[in-house]
């Protein structure tokens, strides 16, 4: 395989993913807009949904904000080249801050100095799982500012156990108000030490919204998260309403006898997600979108 | 609730018309401005040097955009507004020195911000976090940017804007805040939930 048409496929996945919602989450939206009660909470509904239709029409990023660029990547054990798709992905999204346009985002956190290039020191960031296949697949899931500056870890005493969870994501949905512009999708990470739990907050951003959880406790809590979120009336924008998330989305592991860390991310309602399946002979998959 | 159409330069005794959950459209000119500007506008002030734009009577949307240029003249791709408590502690001294009017963003803003726009007649309005493109579609014309040094998404941009919105009024000239109302409710909400037997 060309390392060309890596190099274009990631584009074209970039500039997907900022330009049009994953169909599950469009979904979402429309059902929150359908059953919003408060007038002025389905008035900020409508604008997204107005806002994610021009964006599509006109082959426009949705929000100015297009993320501090993150991939998630698979890659096949038998895939051929994989020393050199750091160096791909590089490229890729300084042609992409052109081309499609992405805002320049990364900024040196010492001198406050914009690279202009979407590159840095560690950005993009990049999480590697290698599986088996001959293939790479790639994830990325732009999210705005606003919305990352609300993620939250704690380290909770292990006896709190659910009850603690769960106030842990009420107090933070209820402090974060309008800010990381709700209805928004929630990441959950639970277990493992303070570095896991918040990757898999994230990790769990990645999980689409309309399939239900196989494990039975993790499908009832979400359930009973997403429902109580709801609840509390923040609404669309902190504005008031029904529609505070659009799904709240568990990962969780193991955890020391004496830990219990929780840690929750939140995607704005841009819960922009899309993953590209590169295969070794060239063939190029969109799996979260049709191209 | 009623929805209002404005069209700048604002008059105040239009402003004071205005109530918290009010919707809004904006006609005319708008400018932007980040942390950087605002900080820049206040060191300005303090050295006595006179600010390359004017904000007198005009919309100050907190926005850093996406913008494109094509043959030497600008354009607007994505024009979300950007969380306004950043510009928190610089606010109520742009308010009283550049008669602002209407400021713009998303989030809500805090104690001194509320208190400076009861004082000189001002109002916060939320234009619907995220929405970029749909507010790109409402503006006609890039008129001018300043200190662009800054970066893009943190130099003032100078808008022509038409039925710009919809903006929801959430700090009015009478000093209620509409996020302060929502906010305290949603505290009671979590209260209640805590309580219950049933969230356990």
């Amino acid at each position: 395989m060309s390392l060309e048409v890596l190099e274009n496929a990631v584009i074209t996945l970039l500039k997907l993913a900022v330009v049009k919602l994953p169909e599950d989450v469009k979904s979402a939206l429309e059902k929150a807009y359908r059953a919003e009660r408060s007038p002025i909470g389905k008035a900020q509904l409508e604008a997204i949904l107005d806002n994610i239709k021009i964006a599509e029409e006109t082959g426009t990023p949705m929000c100015q904000d297009t993320g501090l660029t993150s991939f998630y990547l698979e890659a096949g054990s038998r895939f051929e080249g994989l020393e050199r798709v750091e160096g791909i992905l590089r490229r890729a999204i300084r042609r992409a801050t052109v081309e499609v346009p992405l805002r320049p985002n990364a900024v040196d956190p010492f001198t406050q100095e914009n690279t202009n290039d979407n590159t840095g020191r560690q950005v993009p960031y990049m999480h590697w799982r290698i599986v088996d296949g001959d293939f790479l697949e790639i994830t990325t899931v732009p999210n705005g500012g606003g919305s990352e500056n609300m993620s939250a870890l704690k380290m909770m005493s292990a006896d709190e156990g659910t009850y603690g969870l769960k106030k842990f994501v009420i107090e933070n949905v209820v402090e974060a108000g309008g800010l990381p512009c709700p209805p928004t999708v929630i990441g959950l990470g639970v277990g493992g030490g303070p570095n896991i739990a918040m990757d898999l907050a994230k990790l769990a951003l990645l999980k689409p919204l309309d399939k239900p959880e196989a494990d039975k406790t993790v499908a009832r809590l979400e359930r009973e998260l997403y429902e109580a979120v709801n609840r509390t009336g923040v609404g669309p924008m902190g504005l008031g309403g029904d529609s505070t998330t659009l799904g709240v989305k568990i990962e969780y592991a193991h955890r020391h006898p004496a830990s219990y860390p929780v840690a929750v991310a939140f995607h704005c309602w841009a819960a922009r997600r899309a993953t590209a399946r590169i295969h070794s002979n060239g063939d190029v998959e969109y799996l979260t979108h049709k191209v | 609730m009623k929805k209002v159409e404005l069209v700048t330069p604002i008059a105040e005794k239009d402003i004071h018309k205005l109530r918290i959950g009010d919707t809004v459209y904006v006609t005319g000119t708008m400018v932007t401005a980040r942390d950087a500007a605002h900080k820049r506008m206040l060191q300005f002030l303090k050295e006595g040097k006179e600010s390359p734009v004017t904000f007198e009577g005009l919309p100050l949307f907190h926005c850093g955009p996406l913008v494109k240029k094509v043959g030497g003249k600008w354009s607007v791709l994505a024009a979300g507004p950007t969380t306004s408590m950043r510009m928190e502690p610089y606010e109520d001294e742009v308010i009283k020195n550049h008669g602002v009017r209407l400021v713009i963003g998303k989030g809500g803003m805090g104690e001194k911000t509320r208190q400076a726009m009861k004082k000189y007649g001002a109002a916060y309005a939320v234009f619907t976090g995220g929405a970029a493109v749909l507010a790109a579609k409402h503006i006609e014309e890039v008129k001018g940017v300043e200190w662009l040094d800054l970066g893009t998404p943190e130099a003032v941009w100078v808008f022509v804007v038409r039925d710009f919105g919809p903006l929801v009024i959430a700090i009015d000239s009478e000093g209620k805040s509409l996020f302060e109302q929502v906010q305290a409710k949603a505290e009671r909400n979590k209260a209640r939930m805590l309580e219950q037997s049933g969230f356990q």
